[in-house]
């Protein structure tokens, strides 16, 4: 159920991120998701890829600091209120939600989203009972 | 374990009979053979014939660091060239550099107090020492190398450089003494920690470290992450070089090798002497030196002095660890600042790493601001911004109640801030005073 997110930390300065795209580009790591947090100093990037453990090692080497980070994935109806659903379920739930991004796959009738949650299990047996079916990771990283 | 029992352990009034008969000599000799000193006796109405106390030393002129740029390179030598054996200088980042001479004497003396200060963290003839300390005009490395062959240890003199093979030789050649500056001290420890070595495992055992100043918690991550014990050892090129006062197992301040240098501790806005236990400026007269005596020579480094015998034996002067030098004091916003202290406050955190870097800027409104750069680590990053956001807040107040003025707080990739193999640059001022 759990999917590994990589997170990377990297300073607000020109070419950073241009050096992170390469080093996965170089491995041959295709980026499945991503998101990026910011302040004025620095930013967290966040990824989905297709060989997270491949990518933290070639981004250590290349000097990024990395963690691995575990997310759930989601496949949601793609319609008006369809994200809206889960995150009443999970807030009615008292699982709190620390940031979700959404899924760059390709088209197809249900959209994807990520969550960063603290209890992934019960969070996926609550919506697995209302027929919202988290992604297995396998699935993930090959979509 | 004590080099010369009888000199580190003599008893105060021997010492002190001792330390009146070479300043009687020492004052004689500049009086006779150093122009500078011989104008600046006359011009206080000084006979060399006045010293007839310790105390009389305090009616002697200072001596400062810009009286040997004024005497650039020679001028405050004692002895004919052809009686100097060695000339070593200061970098001179700041001016003309400081060219100081030693006589074959001087350097038999140097190796003395360097032998002692060796020994006074168990260092044996048995021993091999990496001494990474810069060889050249600089006085760390060949200082250190002809104590420890003194000693009768194997030296191996590496010089500052090149990390990665420090690293390799360290473990290769089985070293059981490290000589170097603290903050390349961290940074070996982190190289060796990268390519996977287990220091614990290596027969590394003690480590001398000087030539910049450092802090407590700086000697416990070194312990720690080296697996040793970190002794402090103190020195400048114009006294002597490293060996002016150094460290002994019990950790408990530096012994100073009173039997060659006079300490006195001054108030350095009006120069008077100030007693045992106070902070003041450290003052230095040499009263074996002869190329280069020093009478009353003010070094900047803020200290206190103890006259009570230590519990390894020795009765030398001790001298607490240098808290900051007058001059790398930064003023902010009116507030004197120590970088030391920044660092002390960065070194108790579990969560940042010992690397800084201090930013001082003005607005445009003539305010002050002052930024610490601080490198995230890979165990404290964390992928949730509130958690990095309130890590920048907690060093933030940390250094808040410890300095008086408000902080500003960068956090920066790991290994960003540049890594010294030498003195540690901590502090980029962009003012334009």
């Amino acid at each position: 159920m759990v999917v590994t997110q990589i997170s990377v930390f990297l300073e607000n300065k020109s070419g950073r991120l241009a050096e992170l795209t390469e080093a996965l580009a170089e491995a041959g790591i295709n980026i499945r998701a991503l998101s990026v947090a910011e302040t004025v100093d620095y930013g967290v990037l966040r990824m989905i890829v297709d060989n997270p453990d491949l990518a933290c090692e070639r981004l250590r080497q290349t000097g990024f600091t990395v963690t691995e980070t575990p997310v759930l994935a989601l496949e949601i109806p793609d319609r008006p209120g369809g994200l809206a659903y889960v995150i009443r379920v999970l807030s009615d739930a008292g699982i709190n939600v620390e940031y979700v991004y959404a899924f760059v796959g390709k088209a197809q009738e249900n959209a994807i989203v990520v969550l960063r949650l603290e209890e992934i299990e019960r969070a996926v047996e609550l919506l697995g009972k209302r027929g919202i079916e988290a992604v297995p990771a396998e699935k993930v990283y090959r979509m | 374990m004590i080099y010369n029992a009888s000199a580190e352990c003599m008893d105060r009034s021997t010492l002190e009979s001792l330390q009146l008969e070479r300043l009687q000599q020492t004052v004689k000799r500049v009086y006779e053979n150093v122009p500078l000193y011989r104008e600046r006796f006359d011009a206080s109405g000084i006979r060399p014939g006045d010293m007839k106390s310790l105390e009389d030393l305090a009616d002697l002129p200072f001596t400062v660091k810009d009286d040997l740029r004024q005497t650039y390179p020679f001028g405050m030598f004692a002895v004919p060239m052809r009686d100097v054996a060695r000339i070593h200088a200061s970098s001179g980042t700041t001016g003309r550099p400081i060219v100081v001479g030693y006589t074959a004497e001087d350097i038999n003396t140097w190796a003395e107090a360097i032998a002692r200060t060796l020994a006074a963290g168990g260092t044996t003839a048995g021993d091999i020492v990496h001494n990474a300390y810069g060889y050249g005009l600089f006085t760390g490395g060949l200082g250190l190398h002809y104590g420890a062959e003194r000693l009768g240890a194997t030296v191996v003199p590496i010089s500052g450089g090149q990390t990665k093979r420090q690293v390799q030789l360290l473990q290769d050649f089985g070293s059981n003494v490290i000589c170097c500056t603290p903050s390349y001290a961290l940074y070996i420890g982190e190289v060796a920690a990268e390519a996977g070595l287990d220091l614990e495992k290596l027969p590394l055992r003690v480590g001398f470290f000087g030539a910049e100043p450092w802090t407590e918690t700086m000697r416990k991550a070194i312990e720690e992450r080296l697996q040793i014990d970190a002794l402090d050892i103190y020195g400048l090129s114009e006294v002597i070089g490293p060996g002016v006062s150094y460290d002994c197992l019990s950790k408990c301040g530096l012994h100073v090798n009173e039997d060659f240098f006079i300490p006195e501790i001054i108030d350095p806005l009006t120069g008077t002497p100030l007693p045992p236990g106070e902070k003041g400026e450290l003052v230095f007269t040499t009263i074996t030196k002869e190329a280069f005596p020093v009478i009353r020579y003010r070094t900047r480094d803020i200290t206190s002095l103890t006259y009570e015998k230590c519990s390894c034996g020795r009765t030398f002067a001790r001298m607490q660890r240098v808290s900051g030098r007058t001059d790398d004091m930064l003023i902010i916003r009116g507030v004197n600042i120590f970088p030391s202290q920044i660092e002390s406050v960065l070194m108790e955190m579990e969560e940042t790493e010992p690397h800084y870097l201090l930013v001082v800027d003005r607005q445009e409104k003539s305010l002050d601001t002052l930024e610490v750069w601080v490198e995230v680590s890979a165990e404290i990053f964390s992928d949730e911004m509130r958690k990095l956001g309130a890590l920048q807040k907690k060093v933030q107040q940390e250094l808040e109640g410890i300095l008086g003025i408000s902080v500003g707080v960068k956090l920066v990739e790991p290994k960003t801030i540049a890594r010294s193999e030498g003195k540690a640059r901590r502090i980029i001022d962009r003012r334009e005073l």
